[in-house]
């Protein structure tokens, strides 16, 4: 069997599969997920008293209120590493706008009048803006929040803070919203997707089915590297 | 003041009804601060740290008589020597600063943490150190600057007014200490009373613009300008000069921060209720539409 087994980019690619996400990618993708959920939770348990229980589970109020920032700043650091891996592949074409024409049919599975897309769909697109720009929304007031003694040694602090809580909410909601949709859409409703983000391989007609153009580009690579070499 | 007054009224950051609150009380607890007659001695700021046990910490000299700029975590009392220069010379106003226990408490809206702030039915709003996470939102939420962090234990602290004392049915220390009786300590009513009559006395001496600071009291001493939005306080100042509270490094129009008030008024249910909404509609689409086919042509595998 292991014969049949091809190493590429960190992952075990067996017949009729091809890589979707490499090992580093996979790595980072977790790491933030796992971060995130921690941040969730802990914030959550801080948004509303109706979530406060969330705190006891996590260790007690003060627990949190000590490794929430921490593992914000974690958060943080990993967002900057995906934006150094996908920063590219993010940028929003003319086939994406073409694609969000299609969006009812697309959330509808009338799958047929979808237009193609390549490696990552539009709305996967906007969901990873909508984290990049929440991070650096959560970051700065996090890091006002952070040391408030600081800030608010100051007159202007004291009015300051109210407004840096206030868009941390703001931000982490937007977050929220965008992260039910990607777990959503990741394990329930596009599946064979959760198996591509956790070992990084995903059958040849999954690619063919959901990102058309993405495996069109990868069988014309793979054809000219395949040409290119001696056998 | 009898224990009876020592009833829940509001706990921070806790869902639901505040246990005991709604009991029938006798009478809130008030202090009534008569400035004209503070003649700086600090004997309450001595009082104040005696009684609640803490070192008298060190003191900066800035060219006044002020034992240091503002309150401090185990300094709760503080006589600022406000200066001001007028057309008949200089003038030295003296006042009492402490937390000012308001009926709308910033501190306890804008705290996340279950019961780390609590508000007695007498009036008295009180810190639980226990129950304290240190974030400091209660520091953003005071409009008077009242509530100050320990860098060492991670908590925060600010005047009980005495709640200890009071259950005890004792006068808070700051009031026993002082000589010249410019404290005054009883019921919210009987306080206004008597600060309504000091201010008429002083009216009819010609300090035309004496009155009472009570920002936001819904029951105003007749005659006297009440601003704010903070629904009156259990500290309450006669002030030679009502119409300029900020010579007094008081607050003209004391209320919650705007966005305190947005991000635990509307935000918090906005936000809560966004994220059910946002769960059932992700169930009523997979419930209406199901997971995408596997691949093309793939309609059976989901019979299996």
């Amino acid at each position: 069997m292991s014969d049949n087994i091809e190493v590429r980019h960190g992952t075990d690619i067996r017949k009729g599969e091809m890589v979707r996400y490499t090992l580093r990618e996979r790595m980072c993708h977790w790491l933030s997920a796992v971060s995130y959920v921690y941040l969730l939770l802990s914030g959550l348990a801080l948004f509303s008293p109706y979530l406060y229980w969330i705190a006891y589970i996590l260790g007690g109020g003060p627990t949190i209120r000590f490794w929430h920032p921490w593992v914000g700043l974690v958060f943080f650091f990993v967002q900057m590493w995906m934006h150094t891996l996908w920063q590219r592949e993010m940028k929003i074409t003319d086939q994406d706008r073409q694609w969000g024409k299609t969006v009812k049919e697309y959330v509808t599975n009338r799958d047929e009048k979808v237009a193609p897309t390549g490696n990552f769909n539009y709305g996967q697109k906007q969901f990873y803006w909508a984290m990049f720009y929440s991070t650096l929304v959560l970051i700065i007031t996090g890091l006002l929040m952070w040391f408030p003694e600081v800030v608010s040694l100051r007159a202007w602090g004291h009015s300051l803070m109210p407004v840096v809580i206030f868009l941390h909410c703001i931000a982490a909601l937007v977050t929220i919203a965008a992260f039910m949709i990607h777990v959503y859409m990741g394990i329930v409703f596009v599946s064979g997707g959760l198996q591509g983000i956790l070992w990084g391989h995903v059958p040849v007609s999954w690619a063919k089915t959901h990102h058309r153009l993405w495996f069109e580009k990868v069988q014309r690579e793979d054809r000219s590297r395949i040409s290119s070499s001696e056998f | 003041m009898s224990n009876g007054t020592l009833e829940i009224k509001a706990i921070s950051g806790h869902s639901g009804k505040a246990p005991g609150s709604g009991v029938s009380r006798d009478y809130d607890v008030c202090k009534l601060v008569d400035t004209t007659t503070c003649i700086g001695c600090k004997a309450c700021e001595v009082a104040c740290v005696e009684w609640n046990g803490y070192e008298f910490r060190e003191t900066t000299f800035a060219n006044t008589y002020q034992t240091m700029p503002e309150t401090a975590w185990n300094f709760w009392n503080l006589i600022k020597f406000n200066e001001m220069e007028t057309d008949s010379g200089m003038q030295w106003l003296m006042r009492k600063d402490q937390c000012m226990h308001c009926e709308e408490p910033g501190c306890l809206i804008a705290c996340p943490a279950d019961g780390a702030i609590v508000q007695y039915s007498n009036g008295i709003v009180d810190f639980n150190q226990a129950n304290c996470i240190g974030c400091q939102y209660c520091v953003s939420g005071c409009p008077f600057n009242i509530p100050k962090f320990n860098a060492a234990t991670k908590k925060v602290y600010k005047c009980t007014l005495c709640s200890d004392r009071v259950g005890a049915g004792l006068e808070p220390a700051c009031i026993k200490s002082c000589p010249t009786g410019c404290l005054h300590f009883g019921s919210k009513e009987d306080m206004k009373f008597e600060a309504k009559k000091r201010v008429d006395q002083l009216i009819a001496n010609g300090h035309n613009d004496a009155g009472i600071y009570n920002p936001g009291d819904p029951d105003p001493t007749p005659g006297v300008s009440s601003p704010g939005s903070i629904g009156g306080t259990h500290v309450i100042y006669v002030l030679n000069d009502a119409k300029h509270p900020e010579n007094y490094a008081l607050p003209a129009d004391p209320s919650v921060p705007l966005f305190v008030k947005l991000w635990k008024g509307p935000l918090k249910w906005i936000g809560g209720l966004g994220m059910l909404a946002g769960l059932a509609a992700l169930f009523g689409h997979y419930v209406r539409y199901g997971p995408k086919p596997l691949d093309e042509g793939d309609e059976g595998r989901r019979a299996q």
